[in-house]
C-alpha cells in the first residue's frame, strides 16, 4: 500500500515534470521575442531601440542558450520561483495565489452543481418507466456538451441580468455573483459526466448481474440505485481528474464573459501580453491539480470496485488516459 | 454416421442463416446504398448532415447564400433586429447579420478543418506506432500523452498561442495539438484491439507478411472508430476554435468569425439579443450535427 | 405452427401430477425490431411442471427456450412482450399481475438460476449479501438475521467455508463456487419453482456434473419443481424427468426423458440425437458410395505403430512459461509442461483438456506462435524450433489453423472470396484469375454453394463461417491442420455436420489433424490418439478406444464420467 502510494506519487512527479519541460519549451523555443513585446508596450514591435531590446533580454536572462534557461527554470520551480511577470515584475507565483481563491470558489461551486447535476439527469433518462420521458431526457447531454461556455455564459446574463435583473452582471461581489458563471461552468461539465454516466448506466443495465436482481425480485428503485448506479459510477468517477481540468481551463472563458478576477482572467492578461512566465506558472498548476485529482481518484478507486488491488504493475498512471477517451467519445 | 449425413450438401446450415446475417453485398456500390438508406431512415441523422452540407455550402460560396454585405453596413439600419430584409436582423454598424455568420463559415470552418487535420495526423501517427510497435515505443508515447493529458487542452492551446501569437493559422495548429492526446489513444487502442484479434492472428498463421497485416487488415479494421473520432473532434475543434476566437485571439476584426461575432455582441447583449443568441445558435447547431454523425459512424463500426 | 407436438402426456410412463406447479399454456411471445416490424420468438407453448419434478426444455440457439424461462419469471429482454397464453403458479393466475405485484413474486416463489455465473453476480457486493438481499427483499429476514442465514443457504448449496465464502466479492471465486452461490439465492425464499437456464454450460464438464449433482438432491429434497432450459440433450436426458423439445418457438415433442431418448418420434428429435455426441459413441467414418456403414475401422488404417513411425508433427518435452505482472506471488506461470507428442499423417490426434489446462497454448507452441521455453518443436522430422523469418514463414505453408469462433476469425471487412485467397495471395501462388478459381474450388470441396464467395462473413450462419476458415486453411494444401475448439461455438446440428466435413477432408487430402477440445465427446467421434491435459501436463495419453473406455488415471476416469448424457445412456441399457 504504502510502497504503492510513493510509486504513484512519483509517476505524478514525472507527470509534473514533463508538463514544466513540454510547456517551457513551447513558450520558449517557439518564434516569438518577449522581450521585444515589453519593450514595445503594446505599441509597435518594428519600432523598438536594439539597445534597448538587448538590454532588456540580457535582464531576463533570454540571451543566454536554452538549455541554461530551462536549467535554471527547473531550479527556481524546485524552490517555487516561475520568475517575474515580463508586465507587471511581480513574481509569476504571487500572481497566481492572489488569483486563485476566486477561482477555486468557482470551480468548487461548479464541480459539486455538475456531479450534482449530470448524476440527476444520468439516472433520470434510464429510470422512469415511460419511454418518451427517458427519450427526453437523454437529449439533455448531448446538448449540453455542444454548447459553447460564452454561449452559455452570455444567454444567462441576457435573461437573468438584463432581463429580469436578478443577478449582478459582472463582478464578485458576494455569493450571489457566482450563481450564474458556475452555471455556466458546470453545463459543460455536467453534460459529460451525465454522457458518461448514461452510457454506462445503459450498460450496466444489461448486465446479467442485473437480471440476477430483478430475479430476486428487487424493486425498480433498488435495481437501478443499489445494482446498477453503483456499478455505473465506476467509470464515471475516473473522469474526474480530467473534468476538474476542464473546469479550470473552463474558467477562463467564464471569468472573461463575467468579468471576474481569478485565474482565468490572469490567463487571458498573460496570454495577451505574451506573458510568458506567468502562463508556464499557470500550466503547471493545473497539471499539479491534475496529478493531484488522479492520484487521489486511483486511491479511492479499490473502495468503490473491489477488483482493483493496489498493485497495477506498468501502465498504473495511464489509466487516467482512457477516460478521456470515453468521456469525449460518449 | 451414415452416408447420407456425410454427402448432404451444407444446405441445411446453409438455410439457417445467423441472427446476423443480412441480404446484402459487402461490395462498394452495395455499402454505399446501404449508407444512404441508413441516413434516410433516421429524421435526426438526416438533419445532421443537412445541417453539416450547407454550412459547408455557406463555406464555399457564401455569395450563393446572401446578397448582402458582411463588413460594409448601413449605419441606417443599426441593431434592427431579425425581419424579412436581415434574417439575423443586423449589428451596431448597420451590416446584416445573417450575411457576417454565412460570409464567417469558410474562416471557422477552414481553421476547424486545419486543427482537426494536425490532431489526427500526429495522434494517428503517435497511436498507430504505439499500438502496433508496443515494446519500449509504446512506453514513451504513453508518456507523453499522460503529459498533454495532464493539461486542459484549452490551456495547452493557449500556451501554444502565447508562444506563437495570433492569428487563425496559429489558433488551429494550437487547438490541434490539444487533440493530439485523443487521437493517439484512440489509434492506439484500435490497433491493438485489431492486432490482437484471432482473424489477425490466422492471417499471421496463414503467412501473411507483417506489412500486408497492416495495410489489409489492422488500418481497415481501425479506422471505423478513428472516423467516428474525427468527426467529434470536429465538433470540439468548432467549440475550441470560437471559445478562442472569442477571446479575441483569431483572425483580427473585422472578420466575421463565429466566435468573435458573438463576442461582437457582449456590448448589446440588454439591447440586440439576435447579435449573441443566433451566431451562437448556429455553431450550437454545427456541433450537436457534428456529434449526431460521429455516433452514427460510431455505431455502424459496433455493427460490424 | 406445425401441428400438434408428439406427445404422452397421457401414457403411463409419464409422472403426471396432478396440480402442477408452474402450467403454461398457449403462450406466445414476439419481438420487436428496430425498424418496428415483430417476429414471433414462442407460439403457442404450454408446459406444466408438477412438484418434485425436472422438466426439461431443450432446443438449439433461436428455439425460444430461453425466451419461454423468461417469460416464466415475466423478464423478457426489451422489446420482447407475451403476446397470448396464460401463466399458473400453484393454481394461481399470474397472467395480468402488475410490474409491482411481480415484484412479490420473483425470488420469493420463482427462482432463477442464471446462464452465465461468471458475469451473473453483481462484481462490487459481497456474496453473503447478494445471497442475504432476498431474504430482506421479501422481509424473510432482519439484514443482520439474513448475513446468518446466508451462510446457511451457502453452506447448502455446497459451497465450503461458508462463513469465510460470504465475505468475499465475486472476482475471487471460481466460475462453479460462482453457480453454487446463485443457487443459493435461487433456493433463498424457498420458492415452487426454479428456473434454471443452461445452468452450468460455462463451466467444465467435471464442475458442471457436481453442480448438476448438487442441484438435483436440493431440489429432490424440498419438493421444489424445475424447469431445466439447455441445449445439451445429453444434460436433459441426465438430468429430467420429462423433455420437452423446441424448435423454432414451437414444442415439437414431449415425453418421459427415457421414452423421448428411447424412441424419438418427431424427425428433428431424431436429428437432434444423431447429432448430439454424447450420446453418439463411435468414431465418424467414411461411408463408401454403396451406404451407410458403422464400420469402426477405418478405410486403409495405418498399422498399430500409426502416428509414430514418421510423425507430420512431433512435439519434444516441450515448456512454455509466461513471466506473470511484477508483484504477483510468482514469478511465472508455467502453462506448457513437459509435454510430447506425435501426431501421424492422415491422423487426428486430439489434446483434451479443462479451460486453463495448457492445451490451447499447446497448439500454439505447435504452430509456432508461441515459442517454447524449452524443448522441440519438430514438423516433418526437421527441427523447426529455431526457425525465423523466411525460413518460418516458407514453413507456414505446411501447417493452418482453425480457430474457435468462426464469428472472431474471419476480418469483417473481406468477401469469402478474399479470406480464402489471402493464403495464396501471401505466398504469391497464381495470378488473380487462378486465386479465384481456387478459391471457388475450395468452397465447393467444403460444400458452401459458390454464391457465398461475394458475400462478407456477416452474412453467413456459424456452420458456414467455420467451413470458410476452413476452406482457407486448406488453401495452401498443409499437411497439418490444427483444429482449436472448432465445434464448440456451434449448435449440436452444425456441430456435426462440421466434423463429418473435417472427417471427409481428412480423408481425401491425407491430412494430420491436431485437434484441441475440451469436449471428450466430439473426441470420441474424430480422434485416432488422444492425450488428456490438466494443469500443463499430459497426464494420460494413448489410443483414443483406449483412453475412452479404460481410462488408467483419476483425472481421466472423472473426466470420461462426466460426459453429459452417459447416465442415461446406461439407465438406458440397463432397462
Amino acid at each position: 500500500m504504502t510502497r504503492y502510494v510513493l510509486r504513484r506519487a512519483g509517476q505524478g512527479l514525472f507527470v509534473l515534470w514533463a508538463a514544466f519541460t513540454v510547456a517551457f519549451f513551447v513558450l520558449y523555443l517557439l518564434p516569438s521575442d518577449p522581450a521585444a513585446l515589453v519593450a514595445s508596450g503594446g505599441g509597435e514591435v518594428s519600432q523598438v531601440d536594439p539597445a534597448q531590446l538587448a538590454a532588456l533580454r540580457a535582464e531576463y536572462g533570454l540571451d543566454r542558450p536554452i538549455l541554461v534557461q530551462y536549467g535554471d527554470a527547473l531550479l527556481g520551480v524546485l524552490t517555487g520561483d516561475f520568475g517575474d511577470s515580463y508586465v507587471s515584475g511581480a513574481p509569476a507565483t504571487t500572481l497566481v495565489a492572489q488569483a486563485l481563491p476566486e477561482t477555486l470558489k468557482l470551480t468548487g461551486a461548479a464541480l459539486a452543481v455538475a456531479v450534482a447535476g449530470g448524476t440527476a439527469v444520468a439516472v433520470a433518462s434510464v429510470f422512469p418507466r415511460a419511454r418518451f420521458l427517458r427519450q427526453a431526457l437523454a437529449v439533455l447531454p448531448p446538448l449540453g456538451v455542444a454548447l459553447p461556455t460564452f454561449f452559455v455564459g452570455l444567454v444567462l446574463l441576457q435573461w437573468f441580468s438584463f432581463r429580469v435583473p436578478v443577478f449582478p452582471a459582472i463582478g464578485n461581489e458576494g455569493a450571489i455573483s457566482l450563481v450564474l458563471p458556475t452555471i455556466t461552468l458546470a453545463v459543460p461539465a455536467g453534460a459529460q459526466l451525465a454522457q458518461v454516466l448514461s452510457r454506462s448506466l445503459r450498460g450496466t443495465l444489461g448486465e446479467p448481474y442485473v437480471e440476477t436482481a430483478w430475479a430476486k425480485g428487487a424493486s425498480r428503485t433498488r435495481v437501478h440505485l443499489a445494482h446498477a448506479l453503483r456499478n455505473a459510477a465506476i467509470p464515471a468517477f475516473t473522469v474526474l481528474g480530467v473534468m476538474v481540468g476542464g473546469l479550470l481551463g473552463g474558467a477562463v472563458v467564464t471569468e472573461t464573459v463575467f468579468s471576474r478576477v481569478g485565474l482565468g482572467r490572469l490567463t487571458v492578461q498573460s496570454v495577451n501580453q505574451q506573458d510568458a512566465p506567468v502562463v508556464l506558472a499557470i500550466v503547471a498548476f493545473s497539471a499539479l491539480v491534475f496529478v493531484v485529482v488522479t492520484l487521489v481518484v486511483d486511491l479511492v478507486y479499490p473502495l468503490l470496485d473491489p477488483r482493483i488491488e493496489l498493485r497495477t504493475p506498468r501502465g498504473a498512471s495511464r489509466r487516467a488516459a482512457p477516460q478521456r477517451a470515453t468521456a469525449v467519445n460518449a | 454416421m451414415t452416408l447420407q449425413t456425410l454427402t448432404r450438401p451444407a444446405a441445411a446450415d446453409a438455410s439457417a442463416p445467423g441472427p446476423a446475417a443480412t441480404p446484402a453485398r459487402a461490395d462498394g456500390a452495395g455499402r454505399t446504398l446501404r449508407g444512404a438508406r441508413h441516413v434516410l431512415r433516421r429524421p435526426g441523422l438526416l438533419v445532421a448532415v443537412a445541417v453539416l452540407l450547407l454550412v459547408a455550402a455557406w463555406a464555399v460560396a457564401p455569395q450563393a447564400f446572401t446578397a448582402q454585405d458582411p463588413l460594409g453596413g448601413v449605419p441606417a439600419d443599426r441593431l434592427q433586429a431579425p425581419s424579412g430584409a436581415h434574417w439575423f436582423g443586423t449589428d451596431h454598424l448597420g451590416r446584416d447579420v445573417y450575411a457576417r455568420v454565412v460570409h464567417g463559415a469558410s474562416l471557422t470552418l477552414r481553421t476547424t478543418a486545419l486543427a482537426v487535420a494536425v490532431g489526427l495526423v500526429l495522434g494517428s501517427l503517435l497511436g498507430l506506432l504505439a499500438g502496433f510497435l508496443r515494446g519500449w515505443v509504446d512506453d514513451v508515447i504513453g508518456r507523453l500523452v499522460d503529459v498533454l493529458l495532464a493539461i486542459p487542452s484549452i490551456l495547452l492551446s493557449l500556451a501554444i498561442i502565447t508562444a506563437l501569437g495570433f492569428g487563425p493559422v496559429k489558433v488551429a495548429v494550437a487547438v490541434g495539438i490539444g487533440s493530439v492526446a485523443t487521437f493517439a489513444r484512440v489509434m492506439r487502442a484500435e490497433v491493438l484491439r485489431v492486432s490482437t484479434s484471432v482473424y489477425v492472428e490466422a492471417a499471421r498463421a496463414s503467412g501473411l507478411r507483417w506489412p500486408a497485416v497492416l495495410g489489409r487488415h489492422v488500418l481497415p479494421n481501425s479506422s471505423g472508430p478513428v472516423l467516428a473520432l474525427v468527426a467529434l473532434d470536429f465538433g470540439t475543434a468548432v467549440l475550441a476554435v470560437s471559445a478562442l476566437s472569442f477571446l479575441g485571439y483569431g483572425t483580427p476584426p473585422p472578420a466575421p468569425e463565429w466566435g468573435a461575432l458573438v463576442s461582437g455582441g457582449r456590448d448589446y447583449l440588454a439591447t440586440a439579443w439576435w447579435l449573441t443568441t443566433l451566431p451562437g445558435l448556429v455553431i450550437v447547431a454545427v456541433v450537436l450535427a457534428a456529434n449526431r454523425v460521429s455516433r452514427a459512424l460510431e455505431k455502424t463500426g459496433e455493427d460490424q | 405452427m406445425t401441428g400438434t407436438p408428439v406427445t404422452d402426456a397421457q401414457a403411463t410412463d409419464s409422472p403426471a401430477p396432478e396440480a402442477p406447479v408452474l402450467e403454461i399454456s398457449g403462450l406466445e411471445v414476439a419481438y420487436r425490431a428496430a425498424d418496428g416490424s415483430t417476429r414471433p420468438a414462442v407460439r403457442g407453448v404450454d408446459l406444466r411442471v408438477g412438484a418434485g419434478e425436472v422438466v426439461a426444455l431443450v432446443g438449439e440457439s433461436g428455439s425460444g427456450k430461453s425466451t419461454t424461462a423468461h417469460a416464466a419469471l415475466h423478464l423478457l429482454p426489451r422489446g420482447g412482450t407475451v403476446t397470448a397464453g396464460r401463466l399458473r403458479l400453484d393454481g394461481r393466475d399470474l397472467s395480468d399481475l402488475t410490474a409491482k405485484e411481480w415484484q412479490a413474486v420473483r425470488g420469493r416463489h420463482v427462482g432463477l438460476v442464471p446462464q452465465d455465473p461468471t458475469v451473473s453476480l453483481n462484481p462490487v457486493v459481497r456474496v453473503g449479501d447478494q445471497v442475504a438481499e432476498v431474504l430482506v427483499i421479501h422481509g424473510l429476514a432482519r439484514r443482520a438475521d439474513a448475513r446468518v442465514r446466508a451462510v446457511e443457504l451457502l453452506r447448502q448449496a455446497g459451497v465450503d467455508d461458508p462463513a469465510g465464502r460470504a465475505r468475499q466479492y465475486p472476482h475471487q471465486l471460481s466460475g462453479g463456487l460462482r453457480q453454487r452461490v446463485l443457487i443459493a439465492i435461487a433456493i433463498a425464499a424457498r420458492p415452487r419453482l426454479v428456473v434454471a437456464d443452461e445452468p452450468t454450460s460455462a463451466l467444465d464438464v467435471t464442475v458442471q456434473r457436481r453442480i448438476l449433482d448438487h442441484l438435483d438432491s436440493l431440489v429432490r429434497e424440498t419438493g421444489t419443481a424445475v424447469l431445466l432450459i439447455t441445449h445439451d440433450l445429453g444434460v436433459a436426458a441426465d438430468r429430467a424427468d420429462r423433455i420437452l423439445v423446441l424448435q423454432d418457438g414451437v414444442i415439437v415433442e414431449e415425453g418421459a426423458a427415457t421414452r423421448v431418448l428411447a424412441d424419438p418420434q418427431h424427425p428433428y428429435t431424431r436429428r437432434l440425437i444423431a447429432a448430439a455426441p454424447s450420446l453418439a459413441s463411435s468414431r465418424l467414418v467414411i461411408g463408401d458410395d454403396r451406404g451407410p456403414t458403422t464400420d469402426v475401422e477405418r478405410p486403409e488404417a495405418p498399422s498399430a505403430a500409426e502416428g509414430t513411425a514418421s510423425p507430420v508433427l512431433a512435439l519434444d518435452r516441450v515448456r512454455k512459461e509466461f513471466a506473470l505482472p511484477r508483484g504477483a506471488e510468482r514469478r511465472t506461470l508455467v502453462a506448457v509442461d513437459d509435454v510430447s507428442l506425435a501426431v501421424g499423417r492422415g491422423r487426428t490426434y486430439a489434446l483434451v483438456g479443462e479451460s486453463g489446462s495448457g492445451k490451447s497454448t499447446t497448439a500454439r507452441l505447435a504452430l509456432r506462435l508461441e515459442h517454447p521455453t524449452a524443448g522441440r518443436v519438430v514438423f516433418r522430422g526437421q527441427d523447426i524450433t529455431a526457425a525465423r523469418g523466411r525460413e518460418l514463414r516458407a514453413l507456414r505453408r505446411g501447417f493452418q489453423v482453425v480457430y474457435q469462433s468462426p464469428y472472431a476469425s474471419l476480418d469483417p471487412r473481406f468477401t469469402v472470396e478474399q479470406i480464402v485467397a489471402e493464403p495464396l495471395r501471401a505466398y504469391g501462388v497464381g495470378d488473380r484469375a487462378e486465386r479465384a478459381d481456387r478459391a471457388r474450388a475450395l468452397i465447393e470441396d467444403v460444400a458452401l454453394p459458390a454464391d457465398v464467395l461475394r458475400r462478407g462473413p456477416r452474412e453467413l450462419s456459424g456452420g458456414q463461417r467455420q467451413r470458410v476458415a476452413i476452406a482457407r486453411a486448406l488453401a495452401l494444401q498443409p499437411d497439418l491442420v490444427v483444429l482449436d475448439e472448432p465445434v464448440s461455438a456451434l449448435d449440436v446440428s452444425v456441430q456435426a455436420q462440421i466434423l463429418e466435413l473435417l472427417v471427409r477432408l481428412q480423408a481425401e487430402h491425407g491430412l494430420a489433424y491436431l485437434f484441441i477440445s475440451h469436449d471428450l465427446a466430439v473426441v470420441r467421434q474424430v480422434a485416432d490418439q488422444v492425450g488428456v491435459m490438466s494443469r500443463g501436463r499430459l497426464v494420460e495419453s494413448g489410443a483414443a478406444e483406449q483412453i475412452l473406455l479404460d481410462p488408467q488415471e483419476d483425472y481421466t476416469r472423472e473426466l470420461v464420467a462426466a460426459i453429459p448424457g452417459r447416465r442415461a445412456v446406461q439407465r438406458l441399457e440397463t432397462a
